[in-house]
């Protein structure tokens, strides 16, 4: 009997969304295990133990333990070919490693609790709302509208959801609702958004929609 | 006027731009970029030829608005393939690999394609992103310039750390077995001059350390270093890098 797979996850953490959405899109079934990022969970022995490098999320498929989204997303590529994440036309492909890449090494390490917390701590509050203003205003308007005008079909890169998507959707979806970022200066965008959400495996994988996101007597 | 993290001072300098012929890939790179380097060793790996076309991020040219046509961060490296125009050096690292297959840089093996996967993205999302000129100059103007050292150290014990712990049970010869492969490319230029670049010594990292003396052995590495590039200064009395330490 396989054992069933196991996720790693935060309800807010935007590289957890990623994974969620995959493994919704694939059909795949996991186990949801929270790990409280604002609570340093991540630092807990027991955790350790399991994920030497301490990473949100992984992923625990058998004796396999794998972190780091973008790496999650291929082997879950690789292992359960449904559903197909990448083009198989090469410069399409080529652009959703681009799109992934820009999101995940220009926008959303910039915006994630280290940084934001060094900000909070070392120069202000007020500081951080300003930092994430000028970071996902560069990284998106500047790059992405402009980078995927020439692409875009229904969703990012055509018109099926590709590794892009899953990388855009919840960073998208986080500066709006996290950040009340404005996104009418990005129309492309701003479409995005609005097909990502009547995507059933997104929606599933919203963060509200995790057995961690606390309720409304609870507090984070 | 130059402002950030490195200054380069020419004495007596001469900048010598190589000119090539026609050639089908074109590689937008600075010597000094460590996304860049990777890039090279990857088309040094692959025996690619390709035209290289220098971007002095010292002069701000990442900002100009031919090359956001061909970069829309603004970021080295690009590359050129016939029509298709790439940015992000792990997209442009796996597109190489996908349509130059010779010297593949990922392993058949679905667990050890993963651990490189995972390797190369703690560099180029962990390490990477936090050493970038824009955070550096944030905390210099924000926080103070003494703090610079102190935040990419950190960063840079973080991602050793858990490269460090990643790899171990992986390694051979390189980071993941006795074949140069993606994690290593990323890898060399990180490691290779980080002492003399951000005073951070690696030798508390043992396999790093290891590894870092393997790379410098390789030709394609060696031909790639940002010494052996272009646009590096070339008949300098001395430079000066005014460090961030």
């Amino acid at each position: 009997m396989t054992s069933k797979l196991q996720l790693y996850s935060f309800f807010m953490s935007s590289c957890s969304f990623r994974v969620r959405i995959a493994l919704n899109l694939k059909g795949l079934d996991y186990e949801y295990k929270a790990i409280n990022l604002f609570k340093n969970e991540q630092s807990h022995p027991e955790y350790l133990k399991m994920n030497p490098i301490g990473y949100v999320p992984a992923l625990v498929d058998g004796d396999i333990v794998l972190a780091d989204s973008f790496a999650i997303i291929l082997y879950l590529e690789e292992k359960h070919p449904q559903h197909p994440l990448l083009p198989r036309d090469l410069a399409k492909k080529a652009i959703n490693y681009q799109v992934a890449n820009i999101v995940a090494s220009s926008i959303q390490p910039l915006l994630a609790l280290p940084v934001m917390n060094y900000i909070g701590e070392n120069v202000g509050e007020d500081a951080k709302i300003q930092w994430v203003y000028k970071h996902a205003a560069k990284g998106f308007a500047a790059a992405l509208e402009i980078l995927l005008k020439d692409h875009a079909g229904k969703y990012a890169t055509g018109d099926e959801i590709y590794l892009a998507d899953l990388f855009l959707a919840p960073q998208i979806i986080s500066l709006k609702e996290r950040f009340n970022f404005d996104m009418s200066d990005y129309p492309l965008l701003s479409r995005l958004c609005e097909a990502y959400k009547q995507v059933p495996a997104i929606q599933k994988a919203l963060p509200e929609n995790q057995p961690d996101f606390p309720s409304t007597e609870g507090k984070i | 006027m130059l402002k950030g993290f490195f200054s380069i001072v020419f004495i007596n300098s001469t900048i010598h731009m190589m000119t090539n012929g026609e050639k089908k890939l074109q590689l937008y790179s600075c010597f000094i970029s460590h996304p860049s380097f990777s890039v090279r060793i990857a088309l040094n790996l692959k025996g690619l030829d390709y035209e290289c076309k220098s971007i002095n991020v010292f002069k701000g040219e990442q900002s100009h608005p031919e090359f956001l046509k061909i970069s829309p961060m603004g970021f080295v490296p690009a590359l050129l393939d016939g029509d298709m125009v790439l940015a992000e050096s792990s997209a442009i690292i796996l597109y190489l690999d996908d349509k130059y297959p010779q010297h593949p840089l990922l392993p058949h093996d679905l667990k050890k394609r993963a651990i490189n996967y995972q390797a190369a993205n703690i560099i180029s999302s962990t390490i990477q992103p936090t050493l970038r000129i824009p955070i550096l100059a944030y905390i210099r103007d924000n926080v103070g310039p003494d703090e610079r050292i102190t935040w990419v150290h950190k960063h840079l014990g973080k991602g050793f750390t858990a490269l460090e712990i990643l790899l171990k049970d992986h390694a051979g010869k390189y980071a993941t077995g006795d074949e140069i492969c993606l994690v290593d490319v990323l890898l060399a230029p990180q490691i290779i001059g980080t002492l003399e670049r951000y005073n951070y010594d690696i030798s508390n990292y043992p396999l790093l350390s290891r590894l870092s003396e393997s790379y410098k052995q390789v030709p394609a590495i060696r031909n790639a270093l940002p010494e052996n590039q272009p646009d590096f200064p070339k008949e300098v009395k001395g430079i000066i890098l005014i460090r961030i330490y």
